[in-house]
């Protein structure tokens, strides 16, 4: 079992959330102060790096236009933690390849990220929540199919070392790809795709890149590893899938009492609960199939869009997108996820959030690394297979339907 | 009446057909073509009211290479030469009006008369203002009142279409996005070629058009030689459905004359 401290670089200063109409992608930026930002630019940064002091991985991602992830350009974050840090793992989860209009850059950053940190980088790729859409003007129509070929030509960007390449995508044109530096890790770094669907989870099995899902839940969770696992099976690949290609992301706070441990998981349902957003900016067309939005119009709701309305810590333990307790209930809120779902390898913990305090975020870090990751270390080995739990009677299907955060 | 396919360059596109006499090509809107649209019954009582649906739309398909209106404009020249029509009257709304302006100025010598209601397609105003509202970016009842004069009376009400019905709708919207995303709503060549264009040309606008302005509809105007423009009162985006006498009143004796 991995551990990854995962931050999303929050500015919660806002003002009422009543006064505004989405959070993300409109928000003006005369909102944001850029002399707290860069404070807590810094401080993000030093949590990242007492993660790492206490044998946590490192995570990051990138969003755009928003108050809720002021992280555009996760690169860059990236090369200073590669620099700064010196024995975690740097996952970027991830590059949102789909809105990015050369992926050849893309794949030169990664380079340089991965011989910086001398071959720490764990490179991720995501298609992007729609609200990532208008930012990058991005047409929401085929971005799978861009993804896709995006991430085949970094890969072949990063493998080809005899001189130039040419590549004549649908999407992609390049005449001479010939990058420096090529990457530390051979033949690349590992590849993660975060998807919250089955179908999307399939395509990334067959490919056997590891597997990332958020806040997908007890039932969510278990059709998306379960989806990977049928692409595995098709795309080939022999015996059960490696737990190490299963990653769960969920909000997780331990601390040494039940009550300093409940405050500050209340104030981590933030990255839940601030997120507003109207549905013109949550749902661009094209971005879910006809059959999901036909769903919508009927009447669907995105699980997360349920809870939000009836947020609470009680509620997010039980639907299984957070842990949160002493140690002892951690550990038992995180064996009954792993069971339901058939094993994972990767624990994404959003440890900070919102107005969860420097103080706070260390003491959620520190207590699991030192009371709850030896345990689960102990109890669930990076070998053992992940497998194909039963379905309860009367599951729904999960469909995916709509974005989560 | 009736619905053929027909396939053009390996896409199976639905032909709608009413009518005889002069043919005209009618070229739906990102709603899409349905034979029960009230502009149908004018028309074809006096043309051979010919109505495909653009690929991606109703129920023609939709190739991956596929993806620019002018990729549909030569489509429908080929159209024209499998059905051996020669010259023909041309109808554009909205999207569709784009479509047919590209086909005019691809082919302007098959094209017997233009209209162009509430044509996208061309980029006139400033660069750091979109001539035409982003419509993906505003809530739907905000859109409802851009595209009609009366939304109460003309907004869609999912609850009373069939699950079929709203599918097709679900894909228009789909394929209208692929088509129009980037750069919005026009293409920068278009406005290049348009001198070409030797059909006489009436633009119609809904005076209560919130999407293609007055003064949009007029510089769109002035790039094709010798066009006209007549607007329909009391109507929005689509005056063919929301006043269709009055539409055909416009229409109808200016392909005559």
């Amino acid at each position: 079992m991995r551990a990854w401290h995962f931050s999303e670089n929050a500015y919660p200063y806002l003002p009422p959330a009543d006064t505004y109409s989405s959070i993300r992608v409109t928000l003006p930026n005369r909102n944001y102060d850029p002399a707290k930002g860069a404070d807590l630019y810094h401080r993000y940064i030093d949590e990242w790096l007492i993660a790492e002091d206490e044998g946590v991985e490192i995570m990051l991602n990138e969003h755009h236009q928003t108050a809720t992830c002021v992280d555009p350009a996760a690169p860059l974050v990236l090369a200073i933690l590669a620099r700064l840090s010196s024995k975690a793992r740097l996952l970027i989860l991830g590059n949102p390849i789909a809105n990015r209009r050369q992926p050849v850059r893309v794949a030169e950053e990664m380079a340089m990220i991965d011989v910086i940190s001398k071959g720490r980088l764990e490179a991720g790729f995501v298609r992007g929540v729609p609200y990532e859409i208008l930012p990058a003007n991005s047409n929401p129509v085929r971005m799978n199919e861009r993804h896709w070929e995006a991430l085949d030509l970094i890969v072949k960007a990063w493998t080809v070392h005899d001189g130039p390449f040419s590549w004549e995508g649908r999407f992609f044109h390049q005449r001479a790809v010939n990058i420096w530096p090529r990457p530390w890790q051979q033949p690349h770094p590992p590849i993660w795709i975060s998807t919250t669907s089955p179908s999307g989870a399939a395509a990334v099995g067959q490919r056997g890149y590891v597997q990332a899902t958020f806040l997908t839940g007890f039932e969510g969770t278990r059709q998306v590893f379960e989806g990977y696992r049928r692409g595995w099976q098709k795309g080939g690949h022999q015996g059960p899938v490696p737990i190490d290609r299963l990653a769960y992301a969920a909000l997780v706070y331990a601390a040494p009492t039940e009550k300093e441990a409940r405050e500050g998981a209340a104030k981590l349902l933030w990255y839940v609960t601030s997120n507003k957003v109207p549905l013109h900016i949550a749902n661009p067309p094209g971005y879910v199939p006809v059959a999901a939005n036909l769903a919508m119009m009927r009447g669907a709701e995105h699980p997360l869009s349920g809870f939000k309305k009836n947020a609470s810590v009680d509620a997010a333990i039980e639907s299984g997108l957070m842990f949160a307790g002493t140690p002892d209930q951690v550990v038992a809120q995180f064996k009954k996820v792993y069971d339901y779902v058939g094993g994972f390898g990767h624990l994404l913990i959003m440890g900070q959030a919102g107005f969860l305090e420097h103080d706070e975020t260390v003491l959620g870090i520190k207590t699991f690394a030192r009371e709850v990751y030896p345990r689960l270390k102990e109890a669930y080995p990076d070998k053992t297979p992940s497998w194909s739990p039963k379905a309860p009677e009367g599951a729904a299907k999960f469909a995916g339907v709509g974005a989560g955060p | 009446m009736r619905t053929s396919t027909v396939k053009l360059a390996g896409i199976d596109v639905e032909v709608f057909e009413a009518g005889s006499g002069n043919p005209l090509l009618w070229l739906h809107g990102a709603n899409g073509f349905d034979p029960a649209h009230p502009f149908v019954k004018p028309f074809s009582e006096r043309r051979r009211l010919i109505a495909p649906s653009h690929p991606g739309f109703g129920k023609s398909g939709l190739p991956a290479w596929l993806d620019r209106p002018d990729d549909i404009a030569v489509l429908y020249l080929e159209l024209l030469d499998r059905l051996g029509i020669a010259r023909i009257e041309l109808v554009g709304c909205s999207l569709g009006g784009w479509i047919a302006a590209e086909m005019a100025s691809l082919a302007p010598e098959r094209i017997a008369k233009l209209v162009l209601v509430g044509p996208a397609g061309v980029k006139v105003g400033p660069g750091d203002k979109l001539d035409i509202p982003d419509m993906w970016a505003l809530p739907q009842e905000d859109v409802n009142k851009l595209l009609f004069h009366d939304p109460q009376k003309m907004a869609m009400d999912p609850s009373k279409l069939s699950d079929e019905q709203l599918s097709i709708l679900l894909r228009n919207r789909e394929t209208t996005a692929l088509l129009t995303w980037e750069p919005w709503m026009h293409n920068p060549k278009l406005k290049h070629r348009l001198h070409r264009v030797k059909a006489p040309t009436l633009f119609v606008r809904g005076v209560s058009d919130g999407l293609m302005s007055a003064a949009y509809v007029e510089g769109y105007a002035k790039l094709v030689p010798g066009a006209c423009t007549a607007t329909i009162a009391a109507a929005g985006h689509a005056p063919q459905i929301e006043q269709p006498a009055a539409f055909a009143a416009a229409v109808l004796p200016f392909l005559d004359g």
